[in-house]
């Protein structure tokens, strides 16, 4: 197949697309009602957060074919190239039979006013496809990024718990029919040469390398870098921002490597939270439920960790436990690499130490020493797909006897910036690790932080809630049931 | 004769009673539904998009639109100057509410000015250029606020009363006040507004609106075009959801696009973007309760007064019957022996609030739980005790009046709650619950059970009618059209079987069509639950007016008396004959017979006196009950619901699957009501939470966790509606009041019980720890 420079091509459903008009800031979700006419795909929010606009992009990962839900309103449509986009239409069967995950949710009495449906047949698709036995944990989890407002969700769990009797080998299904035919179109699809279209004003640039990558931003400072658009997409939907160029990352190989060494893992910049959560959750445990909680499945399936610290938000989940881990970042540029410490990549609110030209590369993430305790705590309004009140990350190192010898603490949502609570921290060290201690260390977070008010907490309950939060971790190193749990598992 | 097809084929596919699926099922999961934003717009279809003020309340000084009329793509610009009737679509004929504001704005976000342009985005991207001078006024937003700045009304307030609150509170033995607050809602309906306004000849025009009540937004689309009812067609297929959200927020939408697409001559779809739908729309009143209460030792209540203040927004809208409906319920199923309520509805610097599901009823039932549950924190017993002394008597008995003079004669709330204290296992829940929390340091839970007692019918009296047509085609084939809408609700489907039990015909052969005011007129919205009361009646009276013709013609082509023909399942039966029903039809027809019927309903026995706060307003109750358990973290407030047990009585069901889809639908959403859905305005008057990432509705992970909903399969409704079945919408959304008690009752434990926590809601995890800490610094 001749790979032109100036489209983009991707597979909808089981037609190959090639675009030459694509404005910078088109999402694939206009596209496909409007362009395409494909109206079973529905905007309810366009921000991301309600599902009713889910579809399944198979990539290319590592080599192999996945395909995961994404929430199409806040996806550019330049960022699909190389992609199999998969819509609600494309399910049934060409007799018009409805899929098992449709019969399901239909036989289970999951739609009312029918508005969401699409959106979480789409979500349970893609469950069903990677999971053979999803529990209500994984549904749950799955479904974080759909909202109903008609049948409180208990037919729809239902109707995923019954889908699962039903595995994909055992039917007509339409994207396991064509794995093998769409693994190789998307292969011969992955750029060669960078992807540039439009004219001043409005350009998708589509890197073919990180080394392409580095080349554009020397020429384009100002260009926006889009890997998830998980927060680039609000700018489009919701401000109504002009965005030139626009440069997509989300398909580089090189930025979507994790490894492995001795001290860690170095987690590249495109990585997404779906693929970070498992490796991170290997080398500290509380990492894991910290991701299960950030946006839906469709946002993590999307966005990426380069992403959520790039974009400098206070409010970030992954840089508080990351800098009070003590993670390293990578800048690169065309000039070459350069490395420092997270914490002070972040300068004030809105800066970040980020030169023209330069994107993070990657991040390094340490073990944790033996011995030392860590645990993370997010704060928020649901628990599921919110942005946190406050959320705090503790790493807190005990001597043989007992004694504090090195506290890293760092909140998020408690100043203008992702901080570390130096005075807790201070007042901590050396002293025994006891509720007195913890007690006396209270008035401390005030010298650490003024919080907000704001509509996802008060400023009065940030502080408190923070403070709490240190005998938490207290009463959980001493082994007190100290947390909520919905399911004993996730314990 | 054809008696091996009847044998073969002894009943219908889906009676009355049954549980079928909802009609769309199969459509909504393939994602072939069509709402308003997925039909083919016609050719040369033009976007609208709100241009919005951003002060609170000030006067306008100059407005210069140029650069919107400038932008690219744009067609129109439209001010309230422009309207060709009257700048208004206030539904409570106060003329206080503008298509588009002049002069002034009195909340943040008012819409000020339409664009109209080629495409959506470039109509929302110029609706940004306006360049507006204001000059500030002081504003109000909140009801403390507002109470200490005048309290001007919308509407005029209610007051029920019966016997003497005075007298009765201060000779009770005991006696407490307090104040609640209770916070509004978004419907977050997942569909948001859209009109499609398509011009016709002279003064013609089609509106598709996203509506709940396609008479009034053709009432409204006249009045705003100054032409006459006749001209106007409005329709609606379905709704991706309403719950009163769509009640008479339609209205401006559909003005808007109506008057567009008849200047311009061209269609105009109007679909704001979430934000623009959740700043400009209403929502549920807030309320301050400030309550006073007389009782005994025993729990027994003397006496009740209470005030309940709403945030009503800048006009009436339905404020005054949402108010009203808040008192209506400030009892729910207990008695009162001496009281009097009074509404304050307030005139805040905030869009107009609206029709909710329970429609202010569940904001009163709140009210009168807080009592409930003061009483029994101040005699230290189970707030369920308490209900139970304050039940409702017997029908007849003194006990049995309400506070509007109502008796109360349906009333099976003991049944209810003693069969759900049983099955639910709640006395030894509750023990294991106070055991739990005296070991527990930081989680600690809570248990409450709470019944529900709701009136049935529009208190606007004449709402209660409703019409339906209905066709039976030469082939037997019978098309349904009624003036009920469909949000999701499943009233298509109930309705559908109605019919086929009717005729005794299988689901598939009735037509679902999409409700239209040229088909049926004078429609009722549908809302406060009446949908499958009223329209199922209708089609029925439809279907027995065609019915009783084909019997007389049955007879005289037959000669058999009428009453040896009978409809049964896929034939009439006429003497010892069995004809199939497509060829009786057919006969029918060949001989004349009229094969087409209006079918009419309205509600018997109701009347009211709002002036006088007497009359018997509610044709029937509905009742149910709820048990929910809850765990919280004292540290931060976070909960959860570990396990929710309903008994909930919709009379004899007519469709259990889609009755039991309301009950947990309505359960979830009043739990997120009461709990994390919170509204935030900021010192400027502007709503901060206008979207899914700032409003938090429930997600699947929040639904409890263990949730075990049953109907009272025993229930029949005392009065003859249809198939004795009760409604259903907006009940079961007031059992969710069982978890924001329970969460009390978890406060409460960390001072052993000894004060009522006074948990306000949405008993966010802010609120709950804040709570916590009031109660352990006592």
């Amino acid at each position: 197949m001749q790979i032109q420079a100036n489209t983009i091509r991707f597979i909808l459903n089981d037609e190959e697309v090639s675009l030459a008009d694509v404005p910078a800031t088109r999402t694939l979700l206009d596209w496909l009602r409007l362009h395409r006419r494909l109206t079973g795909t529905k905007e309810g929010c366009a921000e991301g957060d309600c599902g009713a606009c889910t579809v399944l992009v198979g990539r290319l990962l590592d080599g192999a074919l996945v395909y995961e839900s994404v929430n199409t309103c806040i996806r550019l449509l330049g960022s699909m190239n190389a992609t199999h986009v998969v819509t609600v239409e494309h399910l049934a069967s060409d007799d018009g039979a409805l899929h098992p995950v449709q019969q399901a949710l239909m036989d289970n009495h999951g739609s009312q006013c029918g508005f969401c449906t699409p959106g979480f047949v789409m979500s349970l698709y893609g469950l069903w496809l990677a999971n053979d036995r999803p529990g209500r944990p994984e549904i749950e989890r799955t479904l974080q990024g759909n909202l109903c407002r008609c049948t409180g969700y208990e037919p729809i769990v239902k109707a995923a718990e019954a889908i699962a009797e039903t595995r994909p080998s055992t039917v007509f299904d339409p994207i396991e029919r064509a794995r093998a035919q769409i693994k190789e179109k998307l292969a011969a699809l992955a750029p060669r040469e960078t992807i540039r279209l439009g004219a001043p004003g409005d350009r998708v640039i589509v890197p073919a390398s990180v080394e392409d990558l580095a080349d554009v931003l020397a020429q384009e400072p100002k260009a926006t870098v889009v890997a998830g658009s998980t927060d680039v997409g609000l700018w489009v939907t919701k401000q109504m921002r002009d965005l030139d160029p626009v440069v997509f990352i989300n398909h580089l190989p090189e930025l979507q490597a994790i490894s492995y060494s001795a001290g860690g893992l170095t987690i590249g910049a495109g990585v997404t939270y779906t693929q970070a959560c498992d490796a991170l959750a290997e080398l500290v445990p509380a990492l894991g439920p910290l991701i299960a909680r950030i946006g839906g499945e469709q946002v993590r399936n999307m966005g990426t960790i380069g992403g959520n610290i790039a974009n400098g938000s206070p409010i970030g989940d992954t840089p508080p436990p990351l800098i009070a881990l003590g993670a390293r970042l990578t800048l690169r540029s065309a000039s070459g690499r350069r490395e420092l410490p997270l914490e002070e990549f972040f300068i004030t609110y809105g800066k970040q130490d980020r030169r023209p030209g330069e994107f993070v590369e990657s991040l390094f993430v340490p073990t944790l020493p033996a011995g030392e305790q860590f645990a993370v705590y997010k704060v928020s309004k649901r628990r599921d797909e919110d942005i946190s009140a406050l959320c705090g990350a503790f790493r807190i190192a005990l001597d043989p006897s007992g004694h504090v010898s090195d506290a890293r603490i760092c909140f998020g949502g408690m100043a203008g910036t992702p901080k570390r609570a130096s005075h807790v921290e201070a007042f901590l060290k050396g002293k025994p690790w006891t509720e007195e201690t913890v007690s006396a260390a209270r008035s401390a977070f005030e010298k650490d932080y003024t919080p907000l008010t704001d509509w996802r907490a008060s400023a009065d309950y940030r502080l408190l809630a923070a403070k709490n939060l240190l005998t938490r971790l207290l009463l959980q190193t001493s082994g007190a049931p100290a947390q909520l749990a919905r399911f004993e598992e996730m314990a | 004769m054809d008696k091996t097809t009847f044998e073969d084929r002894k009943t219908i596919s889906a009676p009355m009673h049954s549980p079928l699926r909802h009609d769309s099922a199969h459509k909504h999961v393939a994602g072939t539904a069509d709402y308003i934003d997925d039909m083919p717009e016609p050719e040369g279809t033009l976007h609208a998009a709100l241009g919005m003020g951003d002060r609170a309340h000030a006067e306008i000084v100059s407005m210069d639109l140029s650069a919107v009329r400038a932008a690219p793509g744009v067609v129109w610009v439209m001010t309230g100057a422009d309207v060709p009737g009257i700048n208004d679509i206030s539904p409570s004929g106060r003329h206080d509410e503008p298509v588009l504001a002049e002069g002034k704005v009195v909340f943040h976000g008012q819409p000020i000015f339409a664009v109209i342009a080629q495409t959506r985005e470039a109509a929302r991207r110029a609706a940004r250029l306006a360049k507006i001078e204001y000059r500030e006024l002081p504003h109000w937003t909140d009801v403390t606020d507002t109470l200490a700045s005048g309290a001007q009304l919308v509407t005029d307030p209610l007051t029920l009363s019966r016997g003497d609150a005075d007298t009765g509170l201060a000779s009770a033995p005991r006696r407490l006040s307090g104040q609640m607050r209770i916070g509004g809602q978004d419907h977050f309906y997942l569909e948001g507004h859209i009109a499609l306004a398509i011009p016709g000849e002279d003064d013609e025009v089609t509106v598709w609106s996203s509506t709940q009540h396609p008479s009034e937004v053709q009432h409204m689309v006249g009045h705003a075009l100054g032409v006459p009812s006749n001209a106007v067609t409005v329709q609606v297929r379905r709704m991706g959801g309403g719950f009163g959200g769509k009640e008479t927020q339609s209205n401006q939408f559909a003005a808007i696009a109506a008057i567009a697409a008849k200047k311009l001559k061209r269609p105009v779809k109007f679909r704001p973007d979430r934000d623009e739908d959740m700043t400009a729309t209403g929502k549920r009143h807030d309320f301050l309760v400030s309550y006073d209460a007389g009782f005994d030792d025993e729990g027994r209540i003397h006496a009740v007064k209470a005030n309940y203040a709403a945030r009503c927004g800048f006009s009436s809208d339905l404020s005054g019957p949402v108010t009203d409906r808040a008192l209506f319920h400030a009892d729910n199923a207990y008695f009162y022996p001496h009281v009097k309520l009074t509404s304050q509805p307030l005139k805040t610097h905030t869009v107009s609030n609206t029709a909710f599901r329970g429609f202010g009823g569940p904001q009163g039932m709140v009210g009168g739980e807080r009592i409930i549950e003061e009483i029994a924190y101040a005699l230290g017993k189970d707030p369920l005790e308490i209900r139970k002394a304050n039940f409702y008597g017997e029908a007849g008995s003194e006990r049995s009046l309400t506070p509007y003079h109502q008796p109360v004669e349906d009333n099976i709330v003991g049944r209810i709650v003693d069969e759900l204290e049983r099955s639910s296992d709640y006395q030894a829940r509750r023990a294991a619950i106070l055991d739990f929390n005296r070991t527990s340091r930081v989680i600690r839970k809570g248990i409450a059970l709470t019944p529900v007692k709701f009136g049935i019918s529009f208190t606007a009296t004449w709402f209660n009618q409703a019409g339906a047509l209905v066709h039976v085609y030469q082939d037997g084939s019978i098309h349904l059209n009624h003036g009920g809408t469909e949000m999701g609700q499943g009233l298509f489907t109930k309705v559908a079987q109605v019919l086929a039990d009717a005729f005794q015909v299988d689901i598939t052969q009735v037509k679902i069509t999409a409700t239209t005011t040229a088909k049926v007129p004078n429609t009722s919205a549908t809302a406060a639950s009446s949908g499958s009361d009223l329209n199922g009646m209708a089609a029925f009276d439809a279907a027995r007016q065609i019915k009783e013709r084909l019997v007389a013609f049955a007879a005289e082509k037959w000669n058999v008396p009428p009453e040896e023909i009978a409809f049964v399942p896929h034939h009439v039966r006429v003497g010892d004959a069995l004809i199939p029903f497509a060829d009786f039809i057919r006969q029918a027809y060949l001989a004349r017979v009229q094969l087409s019927a209006a079918g009419f309903y309205k509600t018997p026995k109701i009347h009211w006196d709002r002036a006088k706060g007497i009359g018997s307003p509610f044709y029937y109750f509905a009742y149910g009950a709820a048990v929910s358990e809850v765990s919280i973290d004292t540290l931060t407030g976070e909960y959860q619901v570990d396990r929710v047990d309903i008994l909930h009585d919709v009379g004899r069901s007519l469709n259990p699957a889609i009755d039991i889809g309301q009950v947990e639908g309505a359960f979830v959403q009043g739990m997120g009501w009461l709990t994390t859905e919170e509204l935030w305005w900021d010192d400027k008057g502007r709503l901060r939470t206008h979207a899914p990432s700032t409003y938090k509705i429930p997600l699947a992970s929040d639904r409890p966790k263990v949730f075990n909903v049953q109907l009272a399969e025993w229930s029949e409704n005392a009065e003859q509606t249809i198939g004795r079945s009760k409604a259903v919408g907006e009940p079961p959304f007031m059992l969710a009041i069982s978890v924001l008690e329970a969460l009390s009752m978890a406060v409460a434990s960390v001072a052993d019980y000894r004060q009522c926590p006074r948990l306000d809601a949405p008993a966010t995890p802010e609120r709950v720890l804040m709570a916590v800490e009031r109660l352990k610094h006592l």
